[in-house]
């Protein structure tokens, strides 16, 4: 029977020949990740009351990124709790403030092409990008994982997404996710797996397809996914993923060619402008022309989403000298640790200070709204991230825009949104 | 249901009515998430009602739109709905990951299509089995998608992690014998 990728994951992990959607199948997970908010703090009481440790602690990843750094004695205890438990549970890795989960995992090569993974974070769906099924859940379903190897799961149909063309200058994987979320709403995806294909996205690097995937929950989604291919190959190489075995096979994790899809849409990166998402929801996206010049006080590159270090050099293509715009401050905080040291080593973050970017601390930082750098009383914000819900960055009258770090950089320079093109085609001023 | 399941066939409760994509940062604020959940309970949707936390009663209904507990995987957003006392949310549709926290903690999540008709503070009465939402003040039946066994199975058993300790218990009796 024809399968989709997702259908030929969970079979596997459920030990059947096939699945069908609709039903419901508990699966052997092969992998857990779970970071310092939704983590060891929450887990470790639930684990005592049943009494059981870690089914395979060699399973499991555990990585701070949201209370980094710690701002107050709460915040630190989570953090000291983190480490201690860690040690007692004996677990081997673990990534202690090197950057933001969904970044780390893939980095530090836990991720490859058939693995059935969950993650305590909504964007764990980011995973999907290596071929693999990872989806997010909260922290007592996390707890029934860690004391069992096991999950349930209702299969999901697939709606594939084909992107036809090649994104134009200064258009980014962000504007074909703001697009989505204007076009299919927040729960277009409706709990199903979203894939996404075509000769768009085939050209894609694999940062970007994080942002594409990072971004399925955003559609409603339980994950995004994208079939390896020879850029996925070469990426896990690089990270010196295991690649014997299931995971090398890159041609069983495909879906096959008369797979049956809930439904399938086309679309055009070629005509694709960018993108701009109005406050309070991804789902108020238009093209940037539509927006029109709203003077913003901060502009945001930060997040999963939003700050890998392919972003921060779309953020340096267009900051390069020039320098932030009076009254408009300028937030950078690097996805992961590798990505701001790369970005140090090839000069992209000295681009950034010398337009007057502060750089914060690698972490979730100011997206989660959990402590540092929060928004006050009505100020206006762009943000490279992946949500702008209200009162999430801080005070409840604050207003965030989603764009790409395209044109939040651009967004920096001028004060005001606009369209980051007229600055990377023309000379600076 | 077991004996000591909170019995979906539950006593009436007032309805406090929201629109469509109440997200997990307008329940469980993330600034209040290195507290106590009962102290986030005490911020619960007060973005968008600022009256709800300090007048919802225990066995009143949350009533939601379309795509609710959208966003966030914290199951935060699900548990101070339980610290309040709430019956049940009951909405159009719900975001995935808030729908599997809500039964893994124990609170009932329904789906009803006709969330619309309800007006704020209206009585509810719910059976959750029978897949029947009663509106005593408007005489009015919605009804609701019935609720899935092994989801109801958790409700009965007061969630996952009590669902898990009888199983782990029932085995090591097992074993024991």
């Amino acid at each position: 029977m024809a399968q989709t990728l997702a259908e030929k994951i969970i079979a596997r992990a459920a030990g059947r020949a096939a699945v069908t959607p609709g039903e419901i199948v508990t699966c052997r997970v092969d992998l857990a990740m779970v970071h310092d908010s939704s983590g060891p703090r929450r887990l470790a009481p639930m684990l005592e009351r049943l009494g059981v440790g870690v089914w395979d602690p060699d399973r499991l990843v555990v990585i701070t990124d949201h209370f980094v750094p710690a701002f107050d004695a709460a915040s630190a205890a989570i953090q000291a709790l983190t480490r201690d438990w860690v040690a007692a549970a004996g677990v081997r890795n673990f990534y202690d403030m090197q950057g933001v989960c969904h970044i780390v995992l893939p980095e530090r090569g836990h991720l490859r092409p058939g693995l059935f993974v969950v993650g305590g974070d909504s964007h764990s769906c980011t995973g999907g990008a290596f071929g693999c099924f990872m989806f997010g859940v909260g922290a007592t379903d996390m707890a029934g994982v860690l004391a069992t190897g096991e999950t349930w799961i209702r299969v999901p149909e697939t709606i594939r997404l084909r992107w036809s063309g090649r994104l134009g200058r200064g258009v980014a994987a962000k504007d074909m996710m703001l697009a989505l979320c204007a076009r299919l709403g927040m729960d277009g995806g409706g709990y199903q797996v979203i894939q996404y294909d075509g000769a768009a996205v085939t050209e894609l690097p694999m940062a970007e397809r994080m942002t594409l995937c990072n971004m399925a929950v955003e559609l409603g989604a339980q994950t995004g996914l994208i079939a390896p291919d020879a850029t996925t190959a070469d990426y896990l190489r690089d990270v010196g993923a295991e690649l014997d075995g299931e995971a090398g096979d890159l041609a069983r994790w495909q879906s096959d060619p008369d797979a049956a899809y809930r439904t399938t849409l086309d679309f055009d990166a070629g005509a694709l402008a960018p993108q701009v998402a109005a406050p309070h929801s991804p789902a108020n996206a238009a093209p940037v022309g539509e927006i029109g010049p709203v003077a913003v006080d901060r502009a945001y590159i930060g997040a999963c989403t939003g700050a890998k270090l392919i972003d921060l050099r779309m953020a340096a293509e267009v900051l390069k000298g020039r320098k932030v715009a009076r009254g408009t401050r300028l937030l950078v905080a690097p996805a992961s640790a590798r990505a701001a040291e790369q970005a140090a080593a090839e000069g992209t973050l000295e681009v950034l200070t010398e337009a007057g970017a502060s750089i914060l601390p690698t972490g979730c930082g100011a997206c989660a709204g959990y402590g540092g750098a929060l928004l006050a009383e009505d100020e206006v914000c762009i943000a490279s991230t992946a949500r702008n819900f209200k009162g999430r960055m801080g005070a409840t009258s604050s207003r965030v825009y989603l764009a790409s770090p395209y044109t939040v950089a651009a967004a920096a320079v001028t004060g005001r949104i606009g369209d980051p093109r007229e600055l990377l085609d023309g000379a600076a001023p | 249901m077991t004996e000591n399941g909170p019995g979906p066939n539950s006593q009436a409760g007032r309805a406090w009515v929201f629109g469509d994509n109440i997200d997990t940062d307008v329940l469980a604020p993330g600034r209040y998430m290195k507290g106590p959940v009962e102290a986030a309970a005490a911020h619960c949707l007060e973005s968008v009602d600022p009256d709800f936390a300090g007048q919802v009663a225990p066995g009143d209904f949350v009533i939601g739109g379309g795509n609710f507990g959208l966003g966030s995987s914290r199951e935060q957003a699900a548990q101070v709905l339980c610290i309040l006392g709430v019956a049940a949310v009951i909405a159009k549709s719900f975001a995935g990951i808030f729908y599997r926290n809500a039964f893994n903690l124990g609170l009932l999540a329904v789906l009803c299509p006709e969330t619309g008709r309800i007006d704020a503070r209206d009585r509810l009465a719910l059976d959750a089995e029978a897949g029947v939402l009663r509106n005593l003040s408007s005489g009015e039946r919605y009804a609701c998608e019935p609720v899935p066994a092994h989801l109801l199975a958790l409700i009965a058993d007061g969630g996952l992690i009590p669902q898990l300790e009888r199983r782990f218990k029932s085995r090591a009796g097992k074993e024991g014998s």
